[in-house]
């Protein structure tokens, strides 16, 4: 593997080959999935490594959201005199988008880069190598559920994060701006569907998998010394923060 | 009973050989390592790979242990070719070997008690109890019992190894490959990993494989060792015959000449002209 001949790619090539390299580790890390939920306290620890440890930066991040949305929201519907519309725009906002997207963007700079770091670390301390000798299959125990971890962490930060924001909408939007409270909450009610919450609960889903599988898949490959592990975790927010914006477009339009 | 030149003949009268590398060659990238490397490691005894930095020592262990294929030979291990092996086989291969690392490996976010009881927890069903009982008297044998609920990082060099020493037997392996274990101790520590390799070759009739440069501790333990320079072995037998030996090669290694086959110059352009040239360098 290691001594085949050097190859010249192009960079769309060179693109389509990493890729596909990621797809082919996709499948390697979800083959390894079911054994790993098979001991769910890996998993556990990783839901609160990636999960609880990131809550307080999802809570104060979605509680700014909101308020910026409660003081934009609360200008912009006043120039059409439906300040009562309020609740409305920040609860449609929150799920379908921000809340997904920020919320993935800050989970790929908070848990993101500490998975990454944490596997290249083990890798260049030799860790994986030790378990591969020990037969243990580094998959398993190391990637499958750091991977699942933060899949099943980012929809439940993203709901975290929504409701914040919409308190943060509220705080603004009706103690301050003089919205009054009964429009704000009942127009929410009447206008919001369910498909509206699951347009938002499967994009947090697929982007907590892109955010999760991208940053093991940099960890797992980082080279190993000090500098392959910098590069990688570097790679690892630009990465998952252009793939979450594209898979973004791609699912709006899908759904709508 | 170890002679230094290993023919055919040889090999197969011998039917305690554990490790078997016959020609084997590996390039990395366009950098030849090895180029026809002739290597047998026998049951019960201590084998030792020596050679200066950089002739591949580890990337032996490294094709031994079936992490990577060599371009051309063979490699078996315990009879079964470790190059043909999918990950199930080979992972059975590994079950009957114990590695001990250049830096100990060990898994940074367990303490050292459940360092050593990875290897039962992932590949047993055995009762708490007992899991306690093997590790205890693991850690007991390598003389750190007391320091069962430090983490990795609370750890000396020394300790870590002597750890990870106790981590590679607590599944009984047939064979321990030592990496560099002498690496960066202070007098003591050595002395007590090299006590360590011997009481468990002694003690427990672990097949050991020692790669290091250290030729004083391996001389002390080493029923068999192999000098290996540029790809190849160039002389091999107990570490008296290498002492005795008249090859300047081993004798440049042996003795630690500077200069001499290995040349204490990296190839570079005469020194004379780039001295006097205008390069930027």
């Amino acid at each position: 593997m290691s001594a085949a001949a050097p190859v010249v790619d192009g960079p769309l090539v060179a693109m389509l080959r990493r890729v596909g390299a990621v797809g082919v580790f996709f499948i390697r890390v979800l083959a390894q999935c079911l054994p790993a939920l098979a001991r769910p306290r890996l998993v556990v620890h990783q839901i609160y490594n990636s999960g609880a440890r990131s809550l307080i930066i999802i809570m104060l991040c979605g509680l700014f959201v909101g308020m910026v949305l409660g003081l934009q929201g609360h200008d912009l519907l006043a120039r059409f005199g439906s300040e009562d519309a309020l609740g409305v725009a920040a609860a449609l906002g929150l799920l379908k988008e921000l809340g997904p997207v920020v919320g993935s963007l800050l989970f790929a700079g908070r848990a993101g880069t500490a998975l990454t770091s944490e596997i290249g670390l083990m890798k260049a301390t030799d860790q994986l190598t030790a378990m591969q000798m020990m037969a243990v299959d580094p998959l398993r125990v190391v990637v499958a559920p750091r991977f699942l971890g933060g899949l099943i962490a980012l929809p439940l930060l993203v709901a975290i994060f929504n409701v914040v924001g919409l308190f943060g909408a509220q705080l603004i939007g009706v103690q301050v701006m003089g919205v009054d409270t009964g429009a704000f909450w009942s127009q929410m009610q009447a206008a919001v569907e369910l498909d509206d919450v699951a347009e938002g609960i499967i994009k947090s889903l697929v982007f907590g998998a892109a955010c999760s599988l991208v940053a093991v898949y940099e960890g797992y490959h980082a080279a190993a010394t000090a500098e392959g592990v910098g590069l990688a975790t570097t790679r690892t927010v630009v990465n998952s923060s252009v793939l979450i914006l594209v898979l973004d477009y791609m699912l709006t339009a899908a759904f709508l | 009973m170890s002679s230094p030149i290993v023919n055919d003949a040889a090999r197969t009268a011998l039917a305690d050989v554990v490790v078997d590398v016959r020609n084997v060659h590996y390039a990395f990238g366009r950098r030849a390592i090895f180029s026809g490397l002739d290597i047998v490691a026998r049951r019960g005894r201590i084998t030792a790979f020596m050679g200066p930095s950089g002739t591949g020592k580890t990337t032996l262990l490294r094709l031994i242990t079936g992490q990577i294929a060599p371009t051309e030979g063979s490699i078996t291990v315990f009879g079964q070719d470790v190059t043909s092996l999918r990950q199930r086989e080979l992972f059975g291969l590994r079950r009957r070997m114990g590695m001990l690392f250049q830096n100990g490996a060990l898994l940074t976010d367990l303490s050292v008690f459940e360092n050593v009881a990875f290897p039962l927890r992932e590949h047993t069903r055995l009762p708490e109890s007992l899991i306690r009982q093997l590790v205890l008297t693991k850690l007991h044998a390598v003389g750190l019992r007391g320091a069962a609920n430090l983490m990795p990082a609370e750890l000396s060099g020394g300790m870590s190894r002597r750890v990870a020493l106790a981590r590679a037997i607590v599944m009984d392996p047939e064979v321990l490959i030592y990496d560099e274990p002498f690496v960066g101790l202070d007098p003591i520590s050595m002395g007590v990993i090299v006590r360590l390799i011997r009481q468990m070759n002694e003690a427990l009739g672990i097949t050991s494989i020692v790669v290091s440069h250290d030729v004083e501790e391996l001389a002390a333990i080493a029923h068999e060792s192999f000098l290996l320079s540029q790809g190849k072995v160039v002389a091999s037998g107990t570490p008296a015959q290498l002492r005795a030996s008249n090859l300047e090669v081993v004798r440049q290694f042996m003795e630690g000449i500077a200069d001499g086959p290995v040349p204490f110059h990296y190839p570079a352009p005469d020194y004379f002209d780039q001295l006097l040239s205008r390069g930027p360098r």
